[in-house]
């Protein structure tokens, strides 16, 4: 039997139509299960409107456009449907979520492509840049993988670990040092061990349930005076016009939050109110809740207008946030360079700065490019929350929680040990997906330093 | 690297064979007769004829992983099954508490009969001539083997050559302080061999084993000690013994404990062990820790246990099994004495350290050739693994290996879903070692495909394609087989009426159903056996063996699990159906990340699977490795 795999095909972040392709002999069918209504006979190249639910729940998750394209006819050459539901986060990685209980799995970053070439889909002169594709795809995710596994998430994920770990050691023990003086540990020892390593694991999926997905990530709080640009970056990082762009000060009344994701780096924006002195009182309101998210923020980013002076007031903001992680982007380059960057670094010595101009497409792009850079060297992280953000680290712990529970039903109805031990050895496994790592020595590592063994 | 070494041509050439092996241990022994069975003229040399098969340790073969070795060189024509079977003393199947894969058979051996019936099946082995010769040296000509030069300065020519060296090459005994050359068990050491091995700038290290005192029967007080007796039923090791009786338990072992004084002897005397003073370079195997190693690193335990075990019908001697060490003389017998049953015990070997040289098993092929010097084949301990049956293994894979290289044909590589051969193998060129390799069934990925009952269906039919398996096994296997399929067949087709079958279920303590079951869906159930159905079957139903009987209960119990095993293994076939040539330029292929080419270079994997167990490669690597071949493939076609 061959994989089906499944990913977001559109780029994540928010979008107007984001996109599920399924590729693999299971395609249809999963699209059958989802699909309401849905018609026994599909065409290929056919478009079928309805709604998309999780298997067996009447639940609706998002309506949706489902095509249907027939091996060899398609990008993979394999039967390949494409869900194409409305954009956001939130709901197309639902429909990810169901697509993937219903039979699929992950696709690896750049399997589409991969597929694409080797079934003979692109040519020979094409296979460079396959590669590229896939090497670029697995990078990054990778880097920023190990930049949120640094934090406590990892951290968790290796200590659960590391109990399975002493489990399954004990387990190798009994099976492969059966006349060792050692107590032999019983089975309701390890399904009590098992149990309290999967209540951890279920306590790490309860923090990417549905509401938190869309609101968890790398916090931002733009900052500045008002009519400096905060809007207009606000905007650019969202792809769309949220806020109102208008040069009238004081426009941004209260705090305005977004999720966005830059190639896979999961952001929340706060675009704040201007900060100034004002007589008006819901300005103030404002003004203060701008204060609070500078203060939870992992990356604060200052926009001055880099054609006035510096004032009074953005020094205060520079001061204010001198323990922050933050950059400065000088902006509105095309109206003059008032501001120097000695000015800044004056007040705070190792600050990002970047001069660009807003309103162009290249100024955003630098400015987003400068965020993944700051997030992927590591200057930037959410080291303080222990939150699963990622689809592939919630997948791996679905995983590893359906072989935890197979391994303890397993020990229940007293199935030889070997045959408990593999189950447990599968969650093992898919931990460690999550933390870059494959179970090798490290349990008979832990056999022979815990254990005293050996004829 | 190696420099040809041409200059031997004076040397007296007293015979030219096919294949030469050197050293006539476990993996010797092996290797030697299944290279004469398969039909080469094959000369056997070993540096002291009483030394052949010497079991220089623990007095039995088996034990969990190690027994199923045994059944699968068995099942691939190889002797350690037959031998021990017509030597063993005492047998014993381990792990029965748990499931059939993991069931481990285990014999207590007549350490002297189990040599001399090697030597005598090695002797009367037509191909095979044994002879008693230290080799201390190879011919290599043009980075590939010629022959091997001997103390006596003759030579030997052959095309291919066999490593099993063991602990014999440059073997260092340390007791205490006293440090000297020797081989195991005082026979003298291969020392000369050694240094050109390193002069020829092979990779070579130090490795470290140790073996307990051996003490005198009549002077133990065996009223103080626990017996430890054999199994009532005895299983043989050899598929071509089912069915036979090939004897009884004829000793028992005896288990005791230290206690705190002998600990504390230990501790007050640590100073003293060559382990701790520095002396060793050599990396001995966490597994097989000396006493002064398990008492000072596990100072909480307040006993440590030993088993007594005899080394054979025709001594005295008696194996301390657990208490190996490398304390002075004066303080072994010091300790042991003041273990319960021991007081006063005679020691007549005392216990000690033993140094090698082996090879790192990364510069070796699947097929255990060397990657070097072509037609040189490693095996045993020389290749950084442990053991009797790791040696005979390796032993019996390269001899096959050095065959079919002659004949010009592919090497037999066996899979980690094939054999524990395959993952002991498999481990050693991909992963390396960093001490004496043992193997354990915690190893294996797919543990409940591999087990003892089922080698012979694994790989008897593989092993009579590639030419190890003699007609006579093959026809024997295949009769097995037959019967085996045959009844499997019956049983699932094969029920009762209804009220038959639930008056069967209730008097076995099982729910009634309302279902018309066959035999093999009753036997699902884990309180319904195979033996019972016979309470309701009828005149069809054959009469099998013990071992078909087996297998009929285990296919059909763990039904469920195996699949899910075999599954799993046909991802990995995927990946190990994509060969690697051995020229690819790694460097040569872009998108590879530099530890990626760095690793594929020196290990050259044989294919996309046993590159993706390569540590420092990564899925993304094997992607770009797999798009690469594809590539390479297209370019192939178009050409033609």
């Amino acid at each position: 039997m061959g994989d089906t795999i499944a990913a977001i095909s559109t780029p994540q972040g928010e979008g107007g139509i984001g996109i599920v392709r399924i590729s693999g002999e299971d395609a249809l069918n999963i699209m059958k299960k989802l699909l309401t209504p849905c018609p026994v006979n599909v065409k290929p190249r056919y478009a079928y409107y309805g709604n998309i639910c999780r298997v067996d729940s009447d639940e609706i998750i998002d309506e949706a456009i489902c095509l249907y394209m027939k091996a060899p006819h398609s990008y993979t050459c394999e039967d390949v449907v494409e869900i194409q539901a409305h954009g956001g986060t939130l709901s197309i990685r639902m429909i990810l979520r169901a697509v993937l209980e219903a039979g699929a799995r992950m696709a690896e970053p750049g399997e589409f492509t991969k597929l694409a070439f080797l079934n003979g889909r692109m040519d020979l002169a094409q296979a460079e840049a396959v590669i590229d594709v896939i090497k670029a795809k697995s990078e990054l995710p990778l880097q920023i993988a190990e930049r949120q596994l640094k934090g406590r998430l990892g951290a968790e994920v290796q200590n659960i670990r590391e109990s399975l770990r002493d489990v399954l050691a004990q387990m190798a023990v009994n099976i492969d040092f059966p006349d060792e003086d050692i107590e032999q540990v019983e089975f309701e020892k390890f399904r009590e061990d098992l149990t309290s390593v999967a209540e951890r694991v279920k306590k790490l999926l309860d923090t990417c349930d549905n509401g938190r997905i869309a609101k968890e990530g790398i916090r931002v709080a733009i900052v500045g005076k008002p009519n400096v640009g905060k809007s207009s970056l606000m905007n650019a990082l969202l792809g769309e016009e949220r806020a109102i762009v208008t040069n009238i000060p004081g426009t941004t009344r209260d705090t305005i939050e977004e999720s966005a994701n830059i190639h896979g780096i999961p952001l929340v924006l706060t675009d704040t109110a201007g900060i100034r002195e004002t007589a008006d009182v819901i300005e103030q309101i404002g003004i203060r809740k701008s204060h609070e998210e500078m203060e939870a923020a992992d990356l604060i980013i200052l926009v001055l207008d880099g054609s006035d002076r510096l004032s009074q007031e953005d020094l205060e903001i520079l001061k204010q946030n001198r323990e922050q992680k933050v950059l400065v982007i000088l902006n509105k380059e095309d109206l003059g360079t008032t501001i120097q960057e000695a000015d800044i670094n004056q007040v705070i010595p190792n600050a990002e700065i970047l001069r660009t101009s807003l309103l162009s497409m290249d100024g955003a792009d630098v400015v987003v490019q400068r965020i993944e850079k700051m997030f992927v060297s590591g200057i930037v992280n959410m080291t303080e929350r222990n939150i699963v953000t990622s689809e592939r680290h919630r997948d791996a712990l679905e995983r590893g929680m359906a072989s935890l529970k197979d391994s303890i039903h397993l020990l229940e109805i007293q199935e030889p040990i070997e045959i408990c031990e593999l189950e447990a050895h599968n969650a093992y496994e898919a931990l460690g997906e999550i933390v870059g790592e494959t179970a090798g020595e490290e349990i008979l590592d832990t056999v022979f330093s815990k254990f005293c063994l050996g004829k | 690297m190696t420099k040809d070494n041409m200059n031997k041509d004076n040397i007296p050439v007293m015979g030219t064979y096919d294949v030469i092996v050197v050293g006539a241990g476990h993996a010797g022994c092996e290797a030697g007769l299944i290279a004469a069975r398969m039909g080469m003229n094959t000369l056997l040399l070993c540096i002291n004829l009483e030394s052949v098969a010497m079991m220089p340790c623990n007095p039995s073969i088996g034990g969990t992983g190690k027994g199923h070795l045994v059944c699968e060189i068995d099942a691939l024509g190889g002797e350690m099954g037959l031998n021990i079977d017509k030597t063993f003393l005492q047998s014993k199947m381990l792990n029965t508490s748990k499931g059939p894969a993991v069931h481990s058979l285990r014999a207590q051996a007549d350490k002297n009969r189990y040599h001399l019936e090697m030597k005598k099946t090695i002797e009367q082995e037509p191909n095979l001539h044994l002879k008693q010769a230290e080799v201390t040296d190879l011919v290599i000509e043009n980075g590939e083997v010629q022959g091997v030069v001997t103390r006596t300065f003759t030579r030997y020519n052959a095309k291919a050559v066999i490593l099993c060296t063991g602990t014999f090459l440059g073997g260092k005994i340390f007791i205490g302080d006293s440090v000297f050359q020797s081989g195991p068990n005082g026979l003298a050491a291969s020392t000369e061999l050694s240094e050109k091995l390193y002069e020829y700038g092979f990779p070579m290290r130090r490795f470290k084993t140790g073996t307990p005192a051996r003490m005198l029967g009549k002077t133990l007080h065996y009223e103080r000690m626990k017996e430890q007796n054999g199994d009532d039923e005895i299983v043989p090791f050899s598929f071509m013994n089912e069915g036979k009786d090939i004897g009884e338990n004829q000793i028992s072992c005896w288990l005791s404990y230290t206690n705190g004084e002998t600990h504390k002897i230990i501790l007050d005397n640590l100073d003293k062990s060559a382990m701790y003073s520095g002396n060793i370079v050599g990396v001995g195997p966490r597994y097989c820790p000396s006493i002064e190693d398990k008492v000072s690193r596990f100072k909480d335990r307040e006993r440590h246990q030993l088993f007594v075990e005899p080394e054979g019908l025709d001594t005295d001697e008696m194996y301390i099994q657990g208490m190996s060490s490398s304390l002075p003389e004066d303080i072994q017998r010091e300790f042991y004495h003041s273990i319960p049953g021991l007081e006063d015990a005679e020691i007549v070997r005392p216990a000690y350290a033993i140094e090698y040289d082996c090879i790192d098993p990364l510069s070796l092929k699947p097929s255990l050739e060397n990657k070097i010097v072509k037609n040189l084949f490693c095996a045993g301990q020389f290749n950084g693994s442990s053991g009797y049956e790791e040696a005979a293994a390796q032993g019996l894979m390269a001899g096959i290996n050095a065959v079919r290289k002659i004949q010009e044909k592919t090497p037999l590589i066996l899979g980690r879903d094939q054999a524990y051969i395959g993952v002991l193998i498999d481990d050693l060129v991909t992963k390396g070692t960093n001490e004496p390799y043992r193997i354990m069934t915690s190893r294996a990925e797919y543990r409940l495909l591999l087990r003892q009952d089922n080698a012979d269906r694994r790989l008897t039919t593989l092993g009579y394609e590639y030419g190890s398996v003699s007609e006579e096994r093959y026809q024997k296997f295949m009769e097995k087989k037959t019967h085996v399929d045959e009844e499997m067949n019956r049983i699932s087709k094969k029920n009762v009426a209804t009220e038959v079958q639930n008056e069967f279920l209730r008097n076995h303590g099982s729910s009634e159903s309302e279902k018309n079951l066959t035999f093999a869906e009753m036997m699902k159930r884990p309180e319904i056996h195979y033996a019972d159905t016979a309470e309701i079957d009828d005149e069809t139903r054959p009469s099998l063996t013990r071992n078909e009987r087996y297998e009929i209960e285990v296919r059909i119990k763990y039904d469920g699990y195996i699949q899910k095993q075999v599954a799993q293994v046909e991802k990995l076939k995927k990946l190990e159906s994509k060969s690697l040539r051995e020229d690819i330029d790694y460097n040569g292929i872009g998108g590879l990340r530099l530890e990626a080419r760095q690793k594929l270079t020196e290990i050259r994997p044989v294919n996309l699977g046993q590159a993706s167990r390569i540590s420092g490669v990564s899925p993304a690597d094997i992607n770009v490795l797999l798009i690469y071949l594809e590539k390479e493939s297209r370019k192939e076609t178009s050409h033609e």
